[in-house]
């Protein structure tokens, strides 16, 4: 009986420990339930946000690059598709033993790895970088078939920038090169951030930097599903991207290959401009430098070499290189005379081979030991004389001066479609008030003197232009002072659309020159290449130019006669020359300038002289202009 | 003829529990389903599941028929192999992904905590109702050094979860068996208390799941991935669920071991918050039935036993759940009757079996 209670008690006690046990089971239960409520209900919104974003990605898809044409169409920058090698620095843990293991594999060079270092140092750790571009096939195959050992290794194919033609032309088409946290913020003032998701490379120099917009395109767009891996599963939706637009430029190459060559070894800039519309035909500044190895980011060496050379071949020259203008100021300073009536055409001086200001010991000397006797202003061009025009400058004021040459484009940017234009320096009162307004300057330092005007009136003294001002201006002359803003590019055509769009153009702008003061002139510029300093460059030339020589100090030689063989290279003179042709109706003007090439004469003119055949008769042998050794007269100035 | 045949289904169906077997068939159903969609789809993997299936069935049939007294006879050389053949692990096991967790018999390697699992409440159960009437404190000492043995062997191979398992399943019964309530919470006094030694002992990885489990954003791509993962899938299911074969989580590889212990995730994101709510009523059919089954039980071996296989059967499903929705930790349990893998199934179909055997047997030994 007790047994039997016992059992019931002890059943009971069970059943009780039993209902517990279902409590518990059901309360496990209801949090379990609550979960899933407060999951799939109440936190349904984000966790679906959450997977679709798990499973949608939207990958931009890069437009080609606009290519970049000459003025008949041959191609200066294209694209093409190159497999490149790139590591993911994130995704590695042993970087370094990684690229070991990869140069087993592809040949990655000790500049590879530099060049890799900087771009790492340049990017974020998760972006993919190249170490190695342009695989060969080989290649490709022998790591693909390793692929399986390298994580955060791709195979990538890319598109790359391509300047066929390498140094030519170099400095206006620019390069493009690997976007950097200046160009980042670039991009985020134009409201292009979106547009640039995928894209790698932006324009850095020249044309490439200048009409970046119209080159990069439109990046389309694709939405992917991809699983946990990254792989893509499938495409969901996809906008095409729209090409950038081709610019066809004014340049006529073959005519730039000429000119390049024609300065052989030598250090200088020319630019050649049709006078009739400002369209650049040709624009060069040597040494130039090969754009193709700034594309993928330049490999140190090569940067030290372009950047610590004396020659400084990334100097822009033509844009940015200041000279004194010497000699070739003077048919612009005739010209201004006789606008404002200081002189006529067949007024004379007398020169006896130097200019002293009344009531001052110091001789302003002219180059003819005992001078060029009587001198109009036909003669004062030809013979380039200086005395003529140091009586000019006592005579003016030089801010007058200053005004009639700034209204032919010296001392301010001409307005060129690419970036970076120097102003140059066109003194006047006001300029050298500025210039020396420091405090480590006095009055004096500011005070405008009779000194610099004469000093200024041959082009030396505070006068610095950049070699598009003076093609500039003489471009301007040549078309009866009528100027255009010169400029690369022609039109961009928009591949999509197929429209040809002409860049729109300031209108040309009529300096109101009388026709009868520009005739004076282009006569005398005649002249100096039919019997004056540079008619040794022009003999048996099939057509006629104008043309005037100059040389622009870089050394002064206190006392001493210059003396060419004497004088350290570097410190040599400048050379320029400027010119036009057809003398009666100008297809071409230009301006050049050899550094440290000594008498305009002898080595600027030869080289206008390649350039004008090549672009008039066709006929230019190439290679390098000879240097005019045998000159008009020993004593003949420029 | 036609009484023939009703005649050999009733001999073969008479110790079958209708509703006990129906819902388990329901959720193997569902675990099916879900697996062929979890496995992409893969017919190999539902035929080798439906395989284990049948031979599950079989063996609860087999179990069903055998009567607890038989059971209990069998306790003690099961409890006694089992342990040896964990020292056997500790002395010769083989070592797969830095665990020693099986032994090799040549033919086939087999994991004895597998067996530990039923052979630790039988043995308890047995050694229960031997006393039964005059169970002492010296009794549940006895039986708490029964449980340890097995539970350290297992906890060294190292595989916690399973020594947690095992230890949880030991506890049901001594709970079952009357263990005092001022003991239980000692014992749990005592645990809070040696949470900081045990958390020194734990292994990286270990330490890893837990920290996790309290902050899943800590590590989102590394320990937190399959746990938040898995939280997205429950998630964007929502109410109605993404539909059959739709679950994108599942389809894209966001979700490992989704057709093992992470299959309700699957499950979740395609069926949504009603599948999980028929899911959950299904479990707790089984669980209630079990319960009910121990409490009509007519022996304290039979009660105790059916008691601790259902809280068992229970704990299981509770942890995987839990730990899929992120309520728990993460361990290696698989969901009960729908994760992919025989052994799981041919233990909780046993189980399901003795729970018949017990339901079964009991008027003929109550009268």
């Amino acid at each position: 009986m007790t047994e039997l209670k016992n059992v019931e008690q002890e059943v009971g006690r069970f059943r009780m420990r039993l209902a517990a046990a279902a409590t518990f089971v059901l309360f496990a239960f209801g949090l379990l339930g609550a979960r899933l409520v407060y999951l799939q209900i109440y936190k349904h919104e984000e966790l679906s946000t959450q997977a679709e974003n798990n499973r949608i990605t939207v990958v931009p898809i890069v437009p080609n690059r606009g290519l970049i044409l000459d003025r008949n169409g041959i191609v200066l920058a294209n694209n093409y598709s190159a497999y490149t090698l790139e590591l993911t620095p994130s995704k590695i843990d042993d970087l370094e033993g990684t690229i070991d293991r990869l140069a087993a594999l592809v040949a990655i060079e000790p500049r590879d790895r530099k060049r890799f270092k900087r771009l790492m140092e340049e990017n974020k750790s998760f972006e993919s970088l190249p170490i190695r571009t342009k695989l060969s096939d080989d290649e490709v195959a022998r790591f693909t078939a390793q692929r399986f050992m390298f994580t955060g290794v791709d195979i990538k194919a890319r598109l790359f920038r391509n300047y066929p033609l390498g140094q030519v032309g170099s400095h206006l088409i620019g390069y493009i090169g690997r976007i950097n946290d200046k160009d980042v913020e670039r991009i985020g003032e134009w409201d292009e951030t979106a547009n640039y998701k995928g894209s790698d490379y932006i324009g850095k120099v020249g044309i490439e930097l200048s009409y970046e917009r119209e080159l990069h395109g439109t990046t389309g767009w694709e939405e992917v599903e991809v699983d946990a891996n990254g792989r893509a599963v499938r495409t969901l939706s996809r906008t095409a991207p729209i090409a950038g637009s081709n610019l066809k430029l004014s340049l006529d190459v073959k005519l730039q290959k000429v000119a390049e060559a024609a300065f052989g070894d030598r250090r200088g800039a020319l630019v050649a401009i049709d006078p009739n519309n400002g369209d650049v035909l040709a624009f060069v500044s040597k040494p130039g430098f090969d754009p193709n190895l700034f594309v993928d980011g330049i490999d140190p060496a090569s940067w030290q070499e372009y950047n610590e050379s004396p020659d400084k071949p990334l100097l822009n020259r033509p844009l940015r290189g200041a000279y004194p203008p010497g000699s070739t100021i003077k048919p612009f300073l005739a010209l201004a005379a006789l606008s404002s009536g200081k002189r006529t055409a067949s007024q004379a001086i007398f020169d006896p081979g130097f200019f002293q200001i009344p009531g001052q010991a110091h001789r302003f000397r002219d180059d003819k030991p005992g001078g060029h006797g009587t001198v109009d202003m036909y003669k004062s061009i030809v013979v380039s004389c200086d005395t003529y025009y140091y009586m000019l400058a006592n005579e003016t004021d030089i801010d007058d001066t200053a005004r009639f040459l700034s209204a032919l484009g010296f001392g301010r940017k001409t307005g060129l479609d690419i970036e970076g234009e120097l102003t140059g320096t066109l003194p006047s009162r006001e300029w050298k008030r500025q210039r020396f307004a420091g405090k480590n300057y006095r009055d004096e330092h500011r005070k405008w003197y009779l000194g610099d005007s004469i000093s200024a009136g041959i082009g030396q003294g505070y006068n610095s232009f950049t070699p598009i001002q003076l093609a500039h201006a003489i471009a301007t002359v040549a078309n009866n002072g009528v100027a255009y803003t010169p400029h690369l590019v022609k039109s961009v055509e928009n591949l999509k659309s197929g429209e040809v769009r002409e860049i729109a153009r300031d209108s040309a702008v009529n300096l109101g020159l009388r026709p009868e003061h520009l005739a004076v002139i282009r006569n005398a510029l005649v002249g100096v290449n039919k019997e004056g300093t540079s008619a040794a460059a022009f003999r048996n030339a099939g057509y006629v130019s104008g043309g005037k020589t100059g040389t622009a100090q870089v050394f002064s030689l206190k006392g001493e006669k210059y003396a060419e063989h004497k004088v350290d290279e570097r410190l040599r003179d400048h050379a320029w020359f400027i010119a036009y042709a057809p003398a009666d109706k100008p297809t071409i003007a230009l301006a050049v300038l050899v550094e440290n090439g000594g008498f305009g004469a002898q080595a600027a003119a030869p080289i206008a002289r390649k350039v004008l055949d090549q672009y008039l008769v066709g006929n230019t042998q190439p290679g390098a202009a000879p240097v005019v050794q045998d000159r008009p007269g020993d004593d003949e100035s420029d | 003829m036609l009484s023939l045949v009703a005649r050999i289904w009733e001999a073969l169906t008479r110790r079958i529990d209708r509703m006990l077997f129906a819902c388990a068939l329901a959720i193997v159903g569902v675990g099916l389903v879900t697996l062929f969609s979890a496995a992409d789809q893969s017919i190999p993997r539902v035929t080798t599941q439906l395989a284990s299936f049948a031979f599950s069935i079989a063996l609860m049939w087999l179990f069903a028929n055998i009567p607890p007294q038989t059971l209990a006879r069998a306790a003690v050389p099961l409890y006694v192999v089992a342990v040896l053949m964990l020292v056997g692990v500790a002395l010769f096991g083989v070592v797969v992904n830095g665990s020693r967790r099986w032994l090799n018999f040549g033919v086939a390697r087999f994991q004895p905590s597998e067996l530990m699992k039923i052979a630790l409440p039988l043995m308890l159960a047995w050694y229960f109702q031997k006393h039964e009437g005059r169970i002492g404190w010296w009794d549940f000492a006895l039986a708490a050094a029964l449980i340890i043995a097995p539970v350290y062997l297992i906890k060294r191979q190292p595989d916690l979860g399973t020594s947690l398992l095992i230890a949880a399943s030991g506890l049901y019964v001594l709970y079952l068996a009357g263990l005092s309530w001022k003991i239980m919470v000692g014992l749990a006094a005592l645990g809070a208390a040696a949470g900081p030694f045990v958390w020194q002992h734990l292994h990286d990885y270990q330490r890893e799941r837990i920290l996790t489990f309290i902050d899943p954003t800590r590590d989102p791509l590394g320990a937190g991935y399959h746990s938040s993962q898995a939280s997205i899938a429950l998630g964007s299911g929502g109410v109605v669920g993404k539909g059959w074969l739709n679950g994108t989580q599942t389809h894209l590889d966001f979700l490992t071991e989704r057709h093992t212990d992470f299959i309700f995730a699957v499950f979740g994101e395609e069926f949504g918050l009603i599948g999980n709510a028929v899911l959950l009523i299904l479990y707790l059919l089984v669980i209630g039935r079990g319960l009910v089954i121990a409490a009509n039980a007519s022996t304290l071996f039979a009660r105790l036993l059916a008691g601790a296989i259902t809280l068992m059967f229970f704990t299981y499903a509770f942890v995987n759940m839990g730990m899929v929705s992120g309520l728990l930790p993460v361990v290696g349990v698989p969901l009960p009757l729908v994760s992919y893998g025989g052994t799981a199934m041919v233990s909780l179909f046993i189980g399901l079996g003795v729970l018949m055997s017990v339901q079964a047997h009991r008027k003929l030994v109550a009268t």
